[in-house]
Order: structure tokens, then sequence, then C-alpha cells
């Protein structure tokens, strides 16, 4: 099931106009914003399919910008999104693509600042409800029944463990588990799809753990 | 846990439960959060609905100037009497459009299911408080009957305009709210699934084509239309009408409906009235160009 909880039904709380083209992008850009860890200097998004055709009309540059400055849904200064990045000099540029996407609704996301980039594929399937498809190159399989977090980390031996040790910990049964990595001893992922939400003290512990360089959710 | 209407009906009925009850319990379920917990989530979205609709009904305008003002129009009608379908009927209209004025204006709603179709559910809901009087608690278990209907149909089917068009959005809010309608005037869980399906079988096939990709035309009157639907049918339920496709047979049509609707009929602004002339003209005045121009 995709849609697990009454409030993806009855909500979000959130400012207009559209719950998959303002609402969903600005959380498709907040988890850009909590994977890369910090504000970014500059981000470059790229609108496909039905976001391409109509992200003017819908704020969607305003939203998606609004969740770089880790505004959530419901946060009055999404409107003035641009303004503020401006402000902040944070360098924004947006590509419509013609290429069609596998969903109408999907959005590039790639951030950067002296120290590093980021990129992520996201798409809007709905309500508000959002799925990330696609970081860093790594395509993330999955399933989108369930609840899932991605686990960015330093290739060593022992993170998968402490991970699992933590959800363990706390009574949490993992459903499907994938890691990936580019290169041996450099970067690689965890996505865990769970039976449960995660509640934030969870996400905070395995966050904590040596090697775990990021944790976001990618599905709730 | 409950995956089709006919399942959620069966359960309700098996169990002499409310099927907000159903809702509340599966949430309690899925997320492990306390009863309370969850019914005072819902009073903040009932809260918000609500602001909206005060919002609305004092007038507010887009900043593209397509729509706006119309919930004040409707109020003052109604109150000159002169109304033919009824002041209830129109009261849901209006305030469905009050809330729909308030998205377009990048106002704070709920979506339910969507921002696009957020006006029906709480419209249904306000415009019926003077002749049911509901207190707090039953106008949240309003909202958690209309979710259940909702989650069948974004699990079965779609929610999403750009997915399966309109009828996904403004059909299923219908649809939610045709079944909250009748559990909150004491109809049976039956009653509320056959109200959903004679409401979405009257919305399916409804295209999105929003005049230059906003969230305002047609979508603001739609959502006033979503409410009579939802009204009407909830009173064609309980007076004992049913629908002879059943309600899960209704969903999936309309799912296979959408996957087979035009792209340009799906949110891109490429067709339906937001390709008529004056549909383009209003584009080319708000971005100056046309979007598929560019």
């Amino acid at each position: 099931m995709k849609f697990r909880s009454v409030f993806d039904i009855i909500g979000p709380v959130m400012i207009g106009p559209s719950s998959s083209h303002t609402a969903g992008a600005a959380r498709i850009g907040r988890v850009a914003r909590n994977l890369f860890n910090r504000e970014p200097k500059w981000a470059h998004i790229s609108f496909y399919g039905s976001f391409a055709q109509t992200y003017k009309g819908h704020g969607t540059d305003v939203a998606i910008v609004g969740g770089l400055l880790d505004f959530d849904t419901f946060d009055e200064r999404i409107k003035e999104s641009l303004e503020i990045a401006r402000k902040k000099k944070m360098k924004i540029t947006f590509r419509e693509e013609e290429a069609v996407p596998e969903h109408p609704n999907t959005a590039k996301i790639t951030v950067g600042d002296d120290d590093g980039e980021l990129e992520l594929v996201g798409i809007s399937i709905g309500g508000g409800k959002i799925e990330i498809i696609e970081l860093n190159g790594f395509k993330l399989r999955l399933s989108g029944h369930n609840p899932a977090i991605l686990v960015v980390h330093d290739d060593r031996f022992g993170a998968i463990a402490n991970v699992s040790n933590i959800l363990a910990k706390h009574q949490i049964n993992i459903g499907q588990m994938e890691v990936s990595r580019k290169e041996k001893g450099k970067m690689a992922l965890m996505t865990i799809e769970v039976d449960h939400n995660l509640e934030d003290l969870v996400i905070d512990e395995i966050a904590a753990l040596p090697n775990i360089t990021q944790v976001a959710r990618i599905v709730d | 846990m409950f995956r089709n209407v006919a399942e959620l009906v069966e359960l309700a009925e098996s169990k002499q439960k409310k099927i907000s009850t159903l809702m509340i319990e599966q949430e309690m379920e899925v997320t492990g959060k306390s009863r309370d917990q969850i019914i005072d989530q819902m009073g903040v979205n009932l809260d918000v609905m609500e602001q909206a609709v005060e919002k609305g009904l004092q007038g507010v305008r887009s900043v593209s100037g397509l729509t706006g003002g119309d919930a004040v129009l409707l109020q003052n009608y109604i109150k000159s009497g002169n109304a033919l379908s009824g002041e209830l009927l129109l009261d849901a209209v209006s305030k469905a459009v009050a809330t729909n004025e308030v998205n377009a204006a990048m106002g704070t709603i709920c979506a339910t299911p969507t921002a696009g179709s957020a006006g029906v559910v709480p419209g249904t809901l306000f415009a019926l408080q003077n002749k049911l009087k509901p207190n707090r608690e039953q106008k949240i278990e309003f909202l958690f009957t209309a979710g259940a209907f909702g989650f069948v149909v974004a699990n079965n089917a779609s929610i999403s305009g750009a997915a399966g068009g309109c009828q996904a959005e403004v059909g299923s809010a219908s649809g939610m709210a045709a079944a909250a309608i009748v559990e909150l005037a004491g109809g049976t869980p039956a009653q509320s699934a056959e109200a959903m399906a004679i409401t979405l079988k009257n919305m399916l096939g409804l295209v999105c084509d929003p005049v230059a990709g906003l969230v305002e035309v047609p979508c603001v009157k739609r959502n006033a239309m979503g409410a009579a639907n939802a009204m009407v049918a909830a009173d064609m339920a309980l007076a004992g009408i049913t629908s002879r496709i059943p309600c899960d047979e209704v969903i999936d049509a309309m799912y296979k409906i959408g996957q087979t609707m035009p792209s340009a009929l799906r949110e891109t602004a490429q067709g339906g009235l937001a390709a008529t002339p004056t549909g383009r003209e209003l584009e080319a005045k708000i971005f100056g160009l046309p979007l598929n121009k560019k």
C-alpha cells in the first residue's frame, strides 16, 4: 500500500495551491536539504513532465526552493522563498526538461557548495506524498509501500550492523534492505524499508553512529 | 487492515463499529500512536479547514486575478432568500469555493485529499453544522470517515490529477464527502459506500485541464459542483437508493479511465479548457506568453 496513513489523505496542512506541485515539491526540496545536511550555496533544479509544463502556475519553483531553505509545507515563508534565497546569495537555476519521465511529476535537484555536491531525483505521487527514486546516481529500488529511510555512510565494517541494532532495539522490523556502494571503502548507501513509521528519536540515534554521514526519511 | 470498500463495510457491520472508528484504529496500528494523539492531529486539520472557510468568506483574490470573491457572492445571494436549489446546498457550495479561493491565493489549507480538491470535504461539513449540529468530536469523525474512503481510492486507484485527471481529485473528494455526510446523518456504513459509488460514477472521466496550469480555473468551480454532487448523492443513499455497480468497481473503473486518459488532459495545461482560445489568452496575459510556445 502506497498510502499508509489517514493523514496522507486528510493532510498535509499546506500553503496552496497544489498538494503534488507545491507541498510535494517543498518536501522533495527539503529531503535534498536534509541529505545535504547544510544550506547549499547553489542548486540546479530540473522539472520533467507535468512539473515542467505547469511549475510556474503551481508555485513548484517557489516550493522546492522553500524546501531547500528547510521550510515545511505550511511555512508561510515559502511564498517568498526565491527572494529569501537571493538574499542568502543562494544561486538557483531552473530547467524545463523535454524527456518523458516514468512518473509525470518528477524533479531532479543538484545542490552543492565548496565542500561537495548532491543530486537526487524525486517524484510527487499525489496528495503531497513523495518518493525519492535516485540519489547521486544510485537508483533506489523501493517498493514505496512501506516507510523507508536512506542512510549514507562510509563503507566500513560494522556500519550496517550498528544501524540494524538500533532498529532492533526499538523493535522495528526491517521489511527490505539494500546496500550499495560506488567504490570499496568510499561512500555507501543503505535503503531500509521498515514496517512502522520511524520516530525522530530513532533517526537521531542512527545519525549519531560512527561512519554515518546522513540519514533521511525517503518514504513516510 | 482494510484494502477496499467491501472489506471496510464488512468490518464495520461485523464489529458494529463506525467507519471513522475503524480508520482511527487502523491509524493507531500503523503509526503506533495513541488514540488521543491521532484525534488531536485531526483536530489541527479541522481548525485549519475552518479558518480557511472563514477567510474565503471574507473575500480573497488570487495573485493571477483569475479567482476570488465568488464565495462572498454566493453568501449574499443566499441571504437574499431567492436561492432556488436550497440554502444548505448552496452554503456547502460557497464554503467549498471559499476554501479553494484561499488555496488559489496561496493561503493555508488542508489537502483533502489534494489541495486542488480541498474545498469539497470542509464545504459540506461546515454547511451541515446548523442542520445536524455536530460537536467537535463528530466533526473530527467526519474527517476520519472521509479519510477512510480516500485511503481506499489512493491505494487502489489514484488521487493525483497528473496521474488520473480531475476525477481522481475532485471525484475522490466528492465521494469521500458523500460517505462522511451519510455517517454524520446517521446512515449505515453500506449507505456510505453507496453514496461514494453514486458520487464517483458522476465524476468519471472528468479531466484535469487547468488554465495556465493554475489551480484556479476550472478547479474552484469543480469543487463547488463536487460539494453539490456529494450532498445530493448522500441524500440519494439515505433515501435507500443503491448503485448497481459496487463502489470498489467504480473506483477501479476510475483508475482505468485515468490510465487511458491522454497526457494533455492530466494536469499539463495542454488540452481541454486550458487549450481554449480564452484559456490561452488568459495564460498569455498572466505569463507574458503561452506556456506551450516557450
